[in-house]
């Protein structure tokens, strides 16, 4: 009897422009994006929680964790736009990278294109997205509060 | 136990696109760390090789340069550590020496960044940060530092002009370093000259002028017990203080963005094993990958306070003749940042300052010298003090 060929979970690679991993044990990550949700986890044992996600404590050593849904507006802590891409994103530019501050956890990603350069200030409020982009993969973005 | 000395240092030309193999490129720096200690290789007993991965194709490289440098059958093995990978190999060798293992260790450090094009080594280099979570944006070095000098300036009104105003010193010492990659003159009027090549943007606020260039290099640091330094040399410079630190590597686990957290701990660990303090360094190499990254290092070592490291390059106090001077050798900016190489060419220029042998670039009588070298986007971090 033939064996049954191992489905592999790789929905981790549908995640950014270009994804550098596709196997990740918080792939379901990618799941929530598809419903317009950004998450991040918690640990059931301490508390705490963490952005980007992971699957387990490194505070309490527990591998217990839960979702949470990233809400409400973070300060902008600092930001850049690149005029000069590495390979693979030559086409996205010009495109900005930033830093959100929302007080229990940070979230980094790129600021929505719309909004130029000259409107952001730092400490003004942002909101995280989720999108998905034009090649079909999903990511997220900020955007004005 | 005894103290630690270095007794031979070396370095290539850091060029662009270097005509040889990495081997042969290694060799240039070994050989001339060799000659410098005048040693045989039977002198060696083992040998730690330095680099960051994925620029050339070989895998293990250690093997493959200790045969080159006729370092056979000594032990010889990899390490890396990013852009500070030749720190952390004086570290190691340091402790290979202290607990007696070993007598005389060579940490070579090497980059050949050449072989592949610059958006190919931009996304190798953002890859030394959080593949999962930040490469997928489209992250690159530049950027990141940009983000720090962003929070900078908004902190403390840092300006675009103090940070040009560290590549023109950089270039004032480029340009008599025979070592150095760029070695053509730099001025300030050039940053906000639309024809200058350095007034281009690359990630706001930083431009071109303030990023250090891509280059092809090896370095070779030679380290020796107390015993066989005084036996085998007449100019040891011992290493008084050591310091390493790393942190979060996605920016969204960190608190800080004015500073690096790894600098500061390093420089606390190195202070306190050297029992010395800022205002004793005669000298310093720090790690200029971009203008930002030396401005945040005065703050970070204590040069300076906390939003005040504008103030030491506008006072020019960061020069040769000023009461600190930092990268009197062109730093990273003119010399070129070939990732490995680079730890192992920053102390060289603290040894050759502490021998009295930097030629034009000599700074008066130094006793105690200090390296800064980083990893990453500030994610390991080394601190080396050495002295007479």
């Amino acid at each position: 009897m033939a064996k049954k060929k191992k489905e592999i979970d790789d929905r981790f690679k549908k995640f950014g422009i270009v994804s550098f991993t596709g196997i990740t044990k918080v792939n379901d990550f990618v799941e929530f994006l598809e419903q317009g949700k950004v998450m991040g986890m918690q640990c059931k044992g301490c508390g705490r929680k963490y952005f980007p996600p992971r699957a387990d404590c490194c505070h309490c050593l527990e591998s217990s964790m839960e979702w949470f849904e990233i809400s409400g507006t973070g300060k902008l802590v600092t930001y850049s736009q690149l005029q000069y891409a590495p390979l693979g994103f030559e086409a996205d530019l010009p495109y900005c990278i930033a830093l959100l501050d929302y007080g229990e956890y940070k979230v980094f990603g790129r600021i929505n294109k719309e909004l130029p350069e000259e409107e952001l200030k730092i400490g003004m409020e942002m909101k995280t997205q989720a999108i998905k982009l034009p090649n079909g993969q999903l990511s997220y973005e900020f955007i004005k509060a | 136990m005894g103290k630690v000395a270095i007794i031979g240092v070396g370095q290539s030309a850091f060029v662009r696109g270097y005509p040889g193999s990495i081997r042969e490129l290694a060799f240039e720096g070994f050989k001339e760390a060799m000659n410098d200690a005048q040693l045989t290789v039977k002198d060696i007993d083992a040998s730690i090789v330095c680099s960051a991965p994925e620029y050339d194709k070989q895998r293990s490289p250690a093997g493959v340069f200790a045969e080159y440098l006729g370092l056979i059958p000594q032990p010889t093995c990899y390490l890396e550590s990013l852009c500070s990978s030749s720190s952390m190999g004086l570290r190691v060798a340091y402790s290979l020496v202290k607990s007696g293992l070993h007598d005389v260790v060579a940490v070579i450090g090497f980059q050949k960044m050449s072989e592949i094009s610059s958006a190919e080594s931009q996304e190798r280099m953002g890859r030394g940060a959080d593949i999962q979570w930040e490469s997928p944006f489209g992250t690159m070095m530049p950027a990141y530092y940009a983000m720090y000098a962003r929070a900078h300036m908004e902190k403390y009104g840092t300006t675009p002009e103090d940070l040009a105003l560290i590549r023109v010193k950089s270039s004032t010492y480029g340009q008599i370093n025979d070592k150095a990659v760029y070695r053509k003159p730099v001025t300030l009027e050039m940053f906000s000259d639309p024809e200058s090549p350095m007034s281009g943007p690359v990630a706001s606020p930083l431009r071109v002028g303030d990023c250090c260039a891509n280059a092809d290099g090896a370095s070779c640091v030679i380290v020796a017990n107390e015993e066989k330094a005084k036996a085998l040399s007449d100019k040891p410079v011992w290493i008084l203080g050591l310091g390493a630190a790393s942190t979060a590597v996605n920016l969204a686990g960190r608190d800080l963005f004015t500073g690096l957290t790894v600098a500061q701990e390093a420089a606390r660990q190195a202070y306190e094993m050297a029992g010395v303090g800022p205002k004793d360094i005669d000298v310093a190499e720090v790690h200029d990958c971009f203008t930002i990254a030396e401005l945040m290092a005065y703050e970070n070592l204590g040069f300076a306070e906390p939003g005040e490291g504008k103030e030491l390059i506008r006072s020019k106090e960061t020069y040769k003749e000023g009461s600190i001077p930092v990268n009197v050798d062109g730093g990273l900016l003119s010399k070129g940042h070939p990732v490995g190489a680079t730890g192992g060419s920053q102390i060289r220029t603290i040894v050759l300052q502490l021998r009295g042998e930097a030629g034009d670039m000599q700074v008066k009588d130094p006793e105690i010298g200090l390296v800064h070298n980083i990893g990453g986007v500030g994610l390991y971090g080394n601190v080396t003090i050495l002295g007479r």
